[in-house]
């Protein structure tokens, strides 16, 4: 979409100065994240294509498409697992992450806005330098630390924001520090309702659960914006429904703003306050739930193309 | 640790006292023959059971700062013996006094380094009586850390551009970095410092702690208390690093490194901090494999040297502090002792020869019944789990009886495992070290006594 | 003029006698994924063999038998050591490894009883020869020729038979391979017995110009020749033969070099050297492929 939507983003949505395209933003609201002309593009293959994109904060937006449409490596690109081709990601206002094509990347590149980034200060932080930053996320297929308990999974990601070195840490003169970790991991874990079962391996716990500890887990590390990554797959209705409760809770009481992927699309329609729609990289279609779900595009395309690969894994 | 602070500090205290006890035994031990001469021969001071716990002392250290690596960190790092020789000879080359410099060094006219750590606290504490004791107990101690920062200094060096390689390939590196470091120390133009291909001698050694009465005969002996004091140092500080945050940001890494990144914890950061620490203890273990041998020469430091010590640690289980200890005492005492018998051929009063004994024999046993632990028990010992003071104490007669049962090192492993997995599964204590060295010396006296049975 | 010829040409024939050890490590990792530490003491078994063997048997005889036990052995290794180890992590089957080539050495201290052994006189390529005025042994001109010869026949093995297509497919994807109904173990048991017969044919051409074989003879080479193999791209037959020659004829050039600098001492450590600046700077090596992480 717009070439010329976002140089300064602050004070001025994308649907402002694109007459087709509306944002989820309305009127002057801050943004938690904004991606502008982000392009990932592996040896040949474009995965993520052009995207540009805002998450206003405080808000539930979700990024939808059909199997393989590039959502995870979008989010990839966002935590810093991948470093874009080209483009730019700013995350409270600030850029957080800036490339374009260089070295041989430059010379098979086929995405678009190739010069607008060049030359300018290439910033490619890794991901846990974004997650210090106050982004977390969680994993399609969960990854806990299997060998961890509950309690330790949840009480490992604290410590990056532990006040301590190595040398305080041998020498245990930071008894009070770990007390406190100790404490809130606790009220964490209480407050997500996984206090009986702190004690149990961390992938002995049924599925449900796992996916709510990752959560926890991401939660652990204060962040601003959390990422879900299909946090409902494989769950069955109930659970899904519980899910939705949970993210809203978790939101109005951290304060999050919460920008997830997801195929169910009764959770999407349920919880989001805006929806992009991708497909084969690229922007297809967004808009708050009603607007998406009788979009004819988004209606072809997605639901379309998912029965086709249905039916492909079906034969 | 899953247990809050209280309890975790009295935990401390009883870890703290059994290193204390262990400590006092290995001195009673090795000078029950100063005070009753009549012991058996096993307990005379040249009995290989003080070989076996002095080497397995140095060893298991080693085994410890590998497991922390390969096992707690999750890099298949191939580098210690490379770890080790600069701990080796950064100990030698501080510590041989001034006045043996010339002899040892005769093929260069002498060491770069004119004086020695030694020497120069003596100069300070005096060159005899009570001083030279106090210069020598500070410069050998000096030299043991500076032996240890000169390691994980390179290890900085190195890790640099290796720790971004996965698993194998890290492994090959890490070999190769080894490899490297055999080479330059043995150059003949670095001869001056290191005293090229030839060994370096003359410093102060475990028997060099023996206090010694005017006509130098020998009131109280302390060469396998030294080791053994020294590692227990070593291993108590790495277990309270394996206990730390920063420990379980070094397991959730061996787990899963993209979910540890992806909670703020910092690749490169985390696994330099572990392999520099790794060598800095891999450094003192070198050095202390020094005073053992009683000299430094890069010639033994090679490849083999790292895969005896990764099949220790495989053998106690990898991720286990207390399994790489007592593998470590049961690997040495298999291999300086318990079978030795196996490398010389025996003929029995009937006249009858036994088959297949003789020299080499043992070591090819040995390493069939490491493949064997590796194929069928690749839990090792201990698995991931560790022994707790409590289930010591509470299960140790149990374990006591379990292995004085079994004969043989084969199954004194099967049934020290056996006799913790009904131990609190997954228990973590700050003194796994010491309580692991408790029990090994149950083993290790049992056999013993079952020797002087015989 | 002559002293550079005999460097060059001692160098080719160590770089020929790498390439065929390297093979069998490039094979087994692009399949396995494993480093076959024990690739190299397999070297040095088929060399301790070749000396027993040549005692009691003529050696026409004899280099045949030296090749088939080896491929035995290798086969066995496999079976024995790797196979139920199979869906175990990555790091538990390269500690196997280790154990087995552990082992190895063992069992050849016991059976020489730790004495260097001498390599047999082989008629023919003992012999020396006349190049260039620089007196050589004929072992010496012929690996070259002989290993170039043996990787045509095994590049059109794997490029031209079922077996060949099998590995190939194996080693792009296991798990797919087995699904499709490869027999996985049969495909495995090939490489490694292709892997042994080049060792056993290396062994024969590299101990013949040795002086000795020692119980640790064969994890020297055995680490150049898997450095080879990580040179030329691991998994790359021709990547791994170039990477051979060039760490050969490197090798003899330091090892050539005047006494006075006295840097022989790092012809070993040149090849490490060598692995880490490829490792740090194309990891891929000279004709692999890049592989990415799925996250």
């Amino acid at each position: 979409m717009s070439t010329d939507s976002v140089i300064n983003t602050q004070n001025q949505t994308a649907g402002a100065a694109d007459p087709g395209s509306h944002g989820p933003s309305r009127g002057n609201e801050p943004l938690a994240l904004h991606l502008e002309n982000v392009t990932m593009q592996f040896g040949g293959v474009v995965s993520v294509n052009n995207l540009s994109l805002d998450v206003p904060q405080g808000k539930i937006i979700a990024l939808i498409g059909p199997n393989g449409a590039g959502k995870t490596t979008a989010f990839n690109c966002i935590t810093g697992v991948y470093q874009p081709t080209n483009g730019l990601i700013e995350f409270m206002g600030q850029p957080m992450v800036r490339t374009y094509p260089r070295g041989k990347d430059a010379k098979i590149y086929k995405g678009q806005n190739r010069e607008k980034y060049a030359g300018q200060h290439v910033l490619t932080p890794t991901p846990d330098q974004i997650t210090q930053l106050g982004i977390a996320r969680t994993f399609q297929n969960i990854r806990l630390w299997k060998s961890m308990t509950v309690f330790e999974n949840v009480l490992t990601a604290k410590h990056m924001r532990a006040k301590q070195n190595v040398f305080s840490a041998i020498l245990r003169m930071n008894l009070a520090e770990e007390k406190r970790m100790r404490e809130e991991t606790m009220d964490l874990l209480r407050e997500q309702g996984l206090e009986t079962v702190k004690d149990e391996l961390a992938t002995s716990l049924p599925y449900g659960l796992q996916r709510r500890l990752e959560i926890a887990r991401a939660l652990a590390t204060n962040p601003k914006l959390l990422l879900l990554d299909e946090p409902a797959a494989g769950m069955n209705p109930q659970e899904t429904l519980e899910l939705a409760d949970f993210v809203q809770e978790i939101r109005e009481k951290y304060g999050l703003t919460v920008f997830l992927i997801e195929h169910h699309m009764d959770l999407v329609m349920n919880i989001s306050d805006y929806i992009y729609v991708i497909d084969f990289g690229s922007e297809i279609a967004q808009g708050v739930p009603e607007t998406v779900q009788s979009d004819r595009r988004v209606i072809e395309a997605y639901l379309g193309i998912s029965e086709d690969q249905e039916d492909k894994s079906n034969t | 640790m899953k247990q809050s602070n209280t309890t975790g500090i009295s935990r401390k205290l009883s870890a703290m006292i059994s290193i204390g006890v262990l400590l006092l035994l290995v001195i009673l031990l090795e000078n029950l023959s100063t005070f009753f001469p009549g012991v058996p021969q096993v307990l005379q001071p040249t009995s290989p059971l003080f070989t076996v716990l002095k080497k397995g002392a140095v060893y298991s250290l080693v085994a410890v700062t590998m497991n922390l690596l390969n096992g707690f960190t999750g890099l298949f790092s191939l580098g210690q013996a490379g770890f080790m020789l600069l701990g080796a000879y950064t100990y030698a080359i501080l510590t041989v006094p001034a006045a043996m410099k010339e002899q040892v060094y005769y093929l260069f006219g002498g060491c770069a380094f004119e004086s020695s750590l030694v020497d120069l606290f003596g100069a300070v504490f005096g060159t005899s009586g009570p001083g030279r004791a106090v210069a020598m107990i500070l410069g050998v101690i000096l030299a043991l850390i500076l032996a240890g920062c000169v390691a994980g200094f390179f290890a900085f060096l190195i890790g640099l551009p290796v720790l971004r390689l996965k698993s194998d390939y890290l492994a090959i590196a890490t070999l190769g970095f080894a490899e490297i470091l055999r080479a330059i120390f043995q150059w003949q133009k670095l001869g001056p410092v290191t005293n090229g291909a030839n060994m370096i001698k003359g410093f102060p050694t475990f028997s060099s702690f023996n206090i010694t009465d005017g006509s130098g005969r020998v009131i109280l002996r302390l060469s396998t208390f030294i080791p053994f004091l020294v590692s227990s140092i070593c291993i108590l500080l790495i277990v309270l690093l394996i206990n730390s945050s920063y420990g379980r940001a070094f397991k959730s890494i061996r787990d899963d490194e993209i979910a540890s990144e992806a909670m703020g914890i910092s690749l490169s950061k985390h696994k330099m901090i572990s392999f520099v620490i790794s060598s800095f203890f891999a450094g003192i273990g070198g050095g202390l494999f020094a005073m053992y041998v009683a000299n430094a020469q890069a010639k033994a430091f090679t490849s083999t040297m790292t895969y005896e010590i990764l099949l220790i640690v495989v053998v106690g289980g990898i991720g286990s502090v207390s399994g790489s200890v007592i593998a470590t005492f049961l690997y040495v005492a298999c291999s300086e002792w318990w079978l030795r018998f196996l490398d010389s051929e025996i003929v029995l009063k009937s006249g009858f020869k036994v088959p297949l004994l003789r020299n080499g024999f043992r070591m090819v046993v040995f390493s069939i019944v490491i493949m064997v632990i590796v194929l069928f028990f690749s839990q090792g010992i201990m698995g991931d789990r560790e022994i707790n003071i409590g289930a010591l104490f509470s299960g140790g007669s149990r374990r006591k009886k379990a292995a004085a049962a079994a004969g043989s090192a084969g199954t004194v492993d099967i049934s020290v495992s056996a006799a913790d997995k009904t131990a609190p599964a997954k228990e973590i204590s700050a003194g796994e070290g010491g309580s692991a060295d408790e029990n090994l010396k149950e083993t290790v006296n049992d056999a013993a006594q079952d020797e002087v049975k015989k | 003029m002559e002293y550079v010829i005999s460097v060059l040409l001692s160098g080719i024939s160590v770089g020929g006698q790498y390439a065929l050890i390297a093979i069998g490590y490039t094979l087994v990792y692009g399949i396995l994924r494993l480093i076959n530490f024990a690739h190299g003491d397999v070297f040095m078994v088929a060399g301790l063999m070749g000396i027993y063997f040549t005692a009691v048997l003529p050696i026409t005889l004899s280099i045949p038998l030296v090749i088939l036990v080896t491929v035995a052995l290798g086969f066995a290794i496999e079976r024995v050591a790797y196979k139920p180890l199979r869906d175990a992590p990555r790091m538990s089957v390269m500690i196997s490894a280790i154990g087995v080539s552990y082992l190895l050495q063992n069992s050849a201290t016991y059976v020489t009883g730790g004495q260097p052994m001498t390599y047999p006189k082989i008629p023919f390529l003992s012999n020396t020869i006349n190049v260039a005025g620089t007196q050589t042994k004929w072992v010496v001109i012929l690996t070259p020729f002989l290993v170039l010869a043996l990787v045509f026949v095994l590049t059109q093995l794997i490029d031209r038979t079922k077996i060949g297509m099998a590995m190939r497919a194996v080693s792009k994807d296991f798990e797919t391979s087995r699904l499709m109904g490869i027999k996985i173990n049969s495909v495995i048991s090939t490489t490694f017995i292709i892997g042994s017969a080049l060792a056993a044919v290396g062994s024969v051409l590299f101990f013949t110009n040795y002086p000795a074989i020692t119980p640790m003879a064969g994890a020297m080479p055995g680490l150049k020749a898997f450095v080879a193999a990580v040179f030329g791209g691991i998994g790359s037959i021709p990547g791994a033969v170039i990477g051979a020659f060039l760490i050969g004829i490197c090798e003899t050039i330091i090892k050539g070099l005047p006494s006075a600098w006295d840097v022989s001492v790092f012809s070993d450590a040149f090849t490490f050297a060598l692995l880490i600046i490829i490792l740090i700077f194309k990891p891929q090596g000279l004709f692999g492929e890049a592989a990415t992480d799925k996250v």
